[in-house]
């Protein structure tokens, strides 16, 4: 056992490092540091609630538009009525007159109303367009004419919206589109259980309306869905072959140097401005249809076109270069070796830009009002050249309606766009997984 | 003139017949001048190993001799360089068959993120040496039995070649060289990311590979040079400095550059 030396203490050494000044130092940097991260999580926290207000403002709003009040009524189909000349054909039927059957049905669940001005009242509860319903029923089935048949009709949007609450029915009655009179009918349907909150079908199977109650969102699916069909047929190829082009052939010279900015600048340029491009090239000069998708897309493809280009260049700058080496070692062309190796290790990339340039596209208004896209289209685009709406632009028409319904409506289109982009960014990240490759 | 006389490749005492030879070959970045006039003959089955400081020009050298400079817009080089009596920078010769017959290997190991069996036949395949999977099978086990990686990977040949250590890859790297049977091998410095181990495996290999192929490498290791080489090239600053027998520079170096870098004074 040997006794290890204390080492010899000296007066401790006043190092620069250990003074009163240096602890100070040190607290002020800690000091720092608990600030810069109380900072960091209060942005996060702002930012978390923003989002949260935003959904649940949405989901408030929109919720309702998914459910519609209707009534059960007996309607008497009259064939003298609806077919006046007695062909039997469906196509020559009067169209106008499924309304008068449907108000008929109504008078009779009312027998003591008689008045001219009472009658109007009681006409208020249908919505104006049940007829419309009760037609694409009898074209279903057509044996249905001569008979009386129980049907669930739209309620009008006044009903509709006492019903879900965006209108207070004690609010007094000049103030509200359903007078007393009307309530109290509708309060007797409702007893009789003649009143039903259904899923609100129409909404998905329709395309935009005047009256809230049959207006849908189908047209402007199918135009969303057709005009990012032709933005991604244009941007993805001619964006790939530019970035590559650009990235692995291009002489590095002044002249590329400039187009290199001016693909960056043009990523920044307002997108109205494409719009009007849209407009004086493809409407004025080519001389295509307004509110095609096919123009939708070419210029929603011009948009996103610089996305694309910069992001696919990314992508494959960060390609190690020893990859491009192996392969022209090996004796593959310029051409072989980006076809073989970059471009494949490069596709997570292109394809996450291409899917955010996509998810930009998708939620464009501006440069699609320019090209007419804003008009009022009241069935599905049956082809690219088709007059067709798209799902912003809709939401854009229905947030400038003045009946109540197209609030709720409004909210919900939103909820679906929102529905359409994460569905869009999910895929992103799927396709990024199963292209990911290691090195 | 001077330069000619004074970098006046140094007859080897072996007979094997020239490989390459290079003549006069000046590379240039730009404006700058990165090799002054290189004349060195490679001859048949013998490794040529090239040592000097780093930015000496070796690399540069080694890069010119299967045309890889050719992927540098800026670069440009003068001189000729014949393989077979064929100068390879002949505008009508194509750069594609070119790397068929002067194969590379490069510093750090860099093998397709493909499965072994595709790294192998990537060569084969593209210069259509073989058409029928069995001839591909047979390609890929020679291959890899001349690189000394069969045993290892016979059995997980579908598996990626990124998978492998690094001395593995390299060798895989090697074997994806000599799938195609070049006549020359180019080495960027193949052992200067492995383990003494690796390294070890790497030399034995080259010794061997040496009965078939030409081999030249480049190596900041002046024992590996000695141990897996013929004959030794000195660069310095762009020149060539000395070349010869490996024991003769390590031994008797005539230059006092020569002598400066192989004692450890510089470099």
């Amino acid at each position: 056992m040997t006794e290890i030396a204390e080492p010899m203490q000296t007066a401790a050494p006043v190092s620069l490092h250990t003074g009163n000044a240096a602890t100070k130092r040190l607290k002020a940097r800690y000091a720092a540091e608990r600030r810069f991260r109380l900072y960091g999580i209060l942005a996060i926290v702002f930012a978390c609630s923003m989002l949260v207000i935003l959904l649940s403002t949405l989901l408030k709003e929109g919720t309702s538009a998914f459910f519609q009040t209707e009534v059960k009524l007996a309607v008497t189909i009259d064939a003298g009525t609806i077919d006046p000349q007695g062909t039997g054909n469906p196509a020559e039927w009067d169209r106008g007159a499924f309304q008068t059957l449907v108000s008929d049905a109504l008078y009779k669940e009312f027998p003591e109303v008689t008045g001219r001005l009472e009658k109007r009242d009681v006409r208020g509860l249908i919505s104006p367009v049940a007829g419309v319903r009760l037609g694409q029923m009898l074209d279903k089935d057509p044996s249905l004419v001569g008979q009386t048949i129980e049907v669930w009709l739209p309620a009008s949007d006044g009903i509709n919206q006492i019903v879900k609450g965006g209108i207070d029915r004690d609010l007094p009655e000049l103030q509200r589109p359903i007078n007393d009179q009307q309530l109290a009918w509708f309060d007797s349907l409702e007893q009789r259980g003649d009143v039903r909150s259904a899923f609100n079908t129409t909404f998905f199977t329709a395309s935009d309306s005047n009256y809230p109650e049959l207006a849908g969102l189908l047209g402007a699916a199918v135009g969303t869905l057709l005009t990012m069909l032709v933005t991604l047929a244009i941007s993805l190829p001619i964006g790939v072959a530019a970035a590559v082009y650009l990235e692995e052939f291009a002489p590095k010279n002044r002249f590329t140097e400039i187009i290199e900015v001016n693909i960056n600048n043009l990523a920044a340029v307002p997108s109205i401005v494409f719009g009007l491009l849209g407009l004086a090239v493809f409407l004025n000069f080519f001389g295509m249809p307004r509110s095609a998708p096919l123009v939708g897309g070419l210029v929603l493809g011009l948009l996103v076109l610089p996305t694309i280009i910069i992001a696919s260049r990314a992508a494959l700058k960060a390609v190690p270069p020893s990859i491009r080496e192996a392969a022209l070692g090996m004796g593959a062309s310029k051409l072989q070796a980006v076809m073989h190796h970059v471009l494949p290790l490069a596709m997570p990339g292109i394809m996450t830009g291409t899917i955010i340039g996509m998810a930009h596209a998708v939620g464009e208004t501006a440069p699609l009002l320019m090209i007419g896209m804003n008009a009022f289209v009241t069935s599905a685009p049956d082809s690219l050249l088709a007059s067709s709406s798209v799902l912003p632009v809709q939401i854009f028409i229905w947030a400038d309606k003045p009946e109540r319904g197209f609030v709720e409506l409004t909210s919900a289109a939103i909820l679906v766009l929102l529905a359409f982009l994460i569905l869009m960014n999910g895929a992103a990240i799927w396709l990024r997984k199963k292209f990911e490759r290691r090195w | 003139m001077d330069s000619m006389t004074l970098n006046k490749p140094v007859q080897a005492a072996v007979t094997q017949p020239v490989k390459m030879s290079a003549r006069d070959v000046k590379v240039f970045y730009g404006a700058k001048r990165a090799l002054h006039g290189v004349n060195v003959d490679l001859y048949q089955n013998e490794v040529l190993a090239m040592i000097g400081p780093s930015g000496c020009g070796k690399s540069t050298f080694l890069r010119t001799l299967n045309r890889m400079n050719d992927t540098i817009d800026i670069c440009r080089v003068e001189g000729k360089i014949l393989l077979d009596g064929q100068d390879i920078y002949d505008p009508r010769l194509d750069v594609v068959q070119l790397r068929a017959r002067v194969g590379m290997v490069f510093q750090k190991p860099n093998p397709f993120p493909k499965s072994i069996y595709e790294n192998v036949i990537y060569g084969p395949k593209l210069h259509g040496l073989a058409t029928r999977k069995d001839e591909f099978d047979a390609i890929v086990e020679t291959s890899l039995k001349r690189a000394g990686l069969w045993n290892e990977v016979k059995d997980r040949l579908h598996e990626p070649g990124t998978g492998l250590s690094g001395g593995q890859q390299q060798r895989l790297c090697i074997a994806r060289a000599v799938a195609v049977s070049p006549e020359v091998i180019l080495m960027d410095e193949p052992c200067s990311a492995l383990d003494p181990i690796a390294t070890a495996h790497i030399e034995e290999l080259i010794d061997e590979l040496r009965e078939s192929f030409t081999i030249a490498i480049v190596t900041h290791n002046m024992q590996q040079a000695a141990r897996v080489s013929q004959r030794t090239a000195f660069f310095h600053l762009g020149d060539l400095v000395e070349v010869g027998d490996t024991e003769e520079i390590f031994t008797n170096p005539r230059d006092e550059r020569t002598q400066g870098y192989i004692t450890g004074r510089y470099g």
